[in-house]
């Protein structure tokens, strides 16, 4: 069993005509970026590993994560978790509902569940923002409240789709660093597609240009 | 199993999954069965005795008795005519109001405003807005007291034919005051999906008037995303039996209403009538397509020779204006004949030519309320079931569609072919069917086939939202580690429960409105509110027909208010959920 997330064979074609071919490996706390320009296939490359390519394409190869393949699991069960460059914070729950939301069913005990959501939003400096309106967050907020969702899941993996990409300078740089610290600390193998190399410089690990 | 269960295999929620894969899975079939399956039915049934096919009435052989009885019928070319006439006209008025209304409307703010007044109308049932029509053109109506009898000099009612006028002129523009609102919504939907407000920048860079500009660059875009509502529109105008009952000419009367009184006639001989008349009313529609298809060439050619001339029709503010006041005047028309609606049913004495009663009174409620429960409870019950049904099904072929990504082409034409083929032409052979069955007439049949017409609107009200869904939120989710079923609960129903409502209401509208396929197939021991006030229509009993028709419009308004507020009081403190 080989530790982190593998890329083995992946062959992604839409209607006859290969778009991607892939062979990579991402250890535990490492970046992948994958760079290239848009309509290359790489929001495609991480559907494929979420588990919601669109059925028009071909795909094949297999995705494993500490030796588990993940191809042949629905998309809920392989947790790989995904940023994309709009928070999307689910409109209807509270900030707190979000993240209860991501935490995993077998943390049991609503107190608990609760206590669990409210560290998380204090290790983002948001404490006390467990009741409130997403809506009614900043862009930076938000961002960090998507990240604290995610890692709250308990993924397996980290797929980031242009994360940072509709964010200002400045912030753009503290979420990078969060982003991948929290990444580092965790251990968890990171995937990231995007177009912008101060990203790949930022994340630091091997880059891989398609199309 | 509960090895299964260990293995992982067979978890409660991969159950679940599994369940909602299915229901997904099938539910295209179903929705083509309940759509087509009563119209396809229904029409084998009416076409059999149309050619002499009745083994119940001892008819075995092919013939066309029915069409020389048929058409021995005194007047039968006339109410031909009338159907004829009246559809195509009632169509073409109301087509000509929406698109000067959106040419010399859109983007301003007496066009939101109007479109937001204008929406609420697409609830109000057919048959209230024609008995407000009534109230408010009639010889003794409204308008006439006002202006007597100080500047008519009438002290009694003028006895003039309005409405029931020979040519059908009330008839028509009864008919336009509906269609109007649902042809606007129309052509709003498809606006949103063309970049319009760019298109009218730089048209009017030219130096086009906002009118001329949007019939020559815009309109031929929009014309052709809404051209199946504007046939739905032109079939129900020719075919239409309520607002026909109260509006209508009665000597001779258009062919439809003529053709339910074969249908209902105690003598069984005359259902060789009924069905060669309910085959006549298809081929007659087909007729008002094809004439309005050649409208369509007609105007296309006009359009293109205009703007190849180059001129800019740039001083049209006074032609804007009378647009948008012809498009509000739908508005007044529809909400003062409700108001009357309304008046009517608590008037005590009001003689002519007095403006408002001289006294009110719950008389007329109180001798109605009793013998309305019945029908109130038949109305709401079938409302909610057939919608509630319509909507799970609904649902399911969206996701559906959404998961595979393809929208199939031909699910268009089957969602408008329910409001396309005539009522009355599928409805005769599918009670023919029916009353045989044993299920006979009972309410999951009067369920079923409200579902016909109740499904198709539905579709269309929540087509757009749902497809409109940013898919981001649902694969967030399932890496989140969700569940298929907890996604689609808990963050796409969930998040469209707002347009989800609406839909329901919107059905809720349509079944409570439905007049012919409940009287047909309810065969009059169901009544509904609607057919009741319908059938008041011949006696004339002003506050009757007030109570009943008040109620009618009710119900609709009650769904609708509790579509908007339900979502509002849930999502009380979500900022992005209000809309």
């Amino acid at each position: 069993m080989r530790e982190g997330l593998s890329l083995e064979n992946i062959v992604i074609a839409l209607g006859g005509k290969q778009l991607l071919a892939i062979n990579a490996h991402v250890g535990k706390g490492d970046v992948l970026t994958v760079m290239g320009p848009s309509g290359a296939g790489k929001s495609t490359l991480l559907a494929y590993i979420g588990g919601f390519l669109d059925p028009a394409f071909d795909a094949s190869g297999k995705v494993l994560v500490d030796g588990i393949d993940l191809t042949g699991l629905p998309a809920g069960e392989r947790h790989a978790g995904i940023l994309f460059q709009d928070p999307l914070l689910f409109p209807h729950m509270s900030v707190g509902g979000n993240l209860a939301f991501a935490l995993p069913a077998a943390y049991k005990g609503w107190i608990f569940r609760r206590r669990r959501c409210e560290m998380a939003l204090g290790n983002i400096g948001l404490d006390g923002y467990f009741d409130r309106d997403p809506d009614t967050l900043s862009g930076g907020q938000r961002a960090r409240v998507a990240l604290a969702r995610v890692l709250l899941s308990d993924p397996r993996t980290l797929l980031l789709d242009e994360p940072f990409s509709k964010l200002d300078a400045e912030l753009r740089a503290q979420m990078r660093q969060l982003v991948f610290t929290k990444a580092r600390d965790r251990g968890l193998p990171v995937l990231m597609v995007t177009h912008d190399p101060s990203d790949a410089e930022a994340a630091g690990g091997q880059v891989l240009r398609i199309g | 199993m509960e090895a299964a269960l260990r293995r992982g295999k067979l978890t409660p929620m991969r159950q679940a999954d599994r369940a909602l894969s299915i229901a997904i899975a099938v539910s295209p079939a179903l929705v083509i069965l309940i759509l087509a399956g009563p119209v396809i039915a229904g029409l084998a049934g009416t076409l059999l005795p149309a050619f002499g096919f009745f083994p119940v009435l001892g008819g075995d052989s092919f013939n066309l008795d029915g069409y020389t009885m048929l058409f021995a019928e005194p007047g039968i070319w006339m109410s031909v005519w009338l159907s004829l006439f009246t559809g195509l006209a009632a169509t073409a008025i109301s087509l000509v109001v929406v698109i000067l209304a959106i040419a010399a409307g859109t983007g301003t703010r007496a066009f939101a405003w109007l479109t937001r007044m204008i929406s609420p109308l697409l609830a109000v049932p057919h048959a209230a807005a024609a008995f407000g029509f009534l109230f408010l053109f009639s010889p003794s109506g409204f308008l006439s007291r006002l202006m007597s009898p100080e500047l008519t000099g009438w002290t009694q009612p003028p006895d003039i034919l309005i409405p029931n006028d020979p040519m059908g002129f009330s008839l028509i523009l009864g008919l336009a005051l509906k269609e109007i609102p649902f042809l606007l919504l129309m052509a709003l939907a498809a606006a949103s999906q063309i970049k319009i407000a760019q298109s009218r920048q730089l048209i009017a860079s030219f130096g086009y008037g906002r009118i001329a500009g949007f019939l020559i660059g815009i309109w031929p875009q929009l014309y052709r995303r809404m051209r199946l509502p504007v046939f739905a529109v032109l079939a129900f105008s020719t075919t239409v039996v309520d607002v026909a009952a109260i509006l209508g000419p009665t000597n001779p009367a258009p062919l439809v209403i003529r053709l339910v009184g074969w249908i209902n006639d105690p003598d069984l001989s005359m259902r060789f009538i009924a069905s060669s008349g309910a085959v006549v009313l298809v081929l007659l529609t087909l007729t008002a397509i094809l004439l309005w298809t050649g409208l369509e060439r007609a105007g296309s050619v006009l359009m293109r020779r205009q703007s190849g001339r180059g001129q800019r029709f740039a001083r049209d503010a006074l032609a804007q204006k009378l647009s948008l006041i012809v498009a509000t005047l739908t508005c007044v028309i529809v909400l003062t004949g409700l108001l009357l609606l309304g008046l009517w049913s608590i008037a005590g004495l009001w003689q002519f030519p007095h403006a408002i009663p001289s006294q009110l009174t719950m008389r007329s409620w109180m001798s109605a309320l009793p013998q309305m429960g019945g029908p109130l409870w038949t109305t709401i019950a079938v409302a909610c079931l057939s919608t509630g049904i319509s909507l799970a099904l609904v649902v399911l072929v969206l996701q559906r569609a959404s998961e595979t990504k393809r929208e199939a082409r031909a699910g268009q034409w089957l969602i408008y072919m329910p409001l396309i083929v005539p009522q009355a032409s599928f409805l005769f052979g599918l009670q023919l069917l029916v009353l045989g069955s044993p299920f006979a007439v009972s309410v999951p049949m009067l369920v079923l086939v409200h579902m016909v017409f109740v499904l198709p609107y539905v579709m269309l009200s929540l087509g757009d939202p749902w497809r409109g869904f940013d898919q981001r939120y649902e694969q967030i989710a399932f890496g989140l580690g969700q569940s298929r079923w907890n996604v689609f609960w808990k963050i796409r129903l969930a998040m469209l429960l707002r347009p989800i409502l609406t839909a329901f209401a919107v059905g809720f509208a349509v079944s409570a409105g439905l007049y012919l396929p409940t009287v047909l197939i309810g065969a009059g021991r169901l009544p509904t509110i609607t057919t009741e006030a319908v059938a008041l229509a011949s006696g004339g009993n002003r506050r009757a027909i007030g109570v009943y028709a008040f109620m009618q419009t009710l119900l609709p308004f009650v769904a609708f208010s509790l579509a908007m507020l339900v979502p509002t009081l849930l999502f009380v403190n979500r900022r992005a959920m209000r809309h």
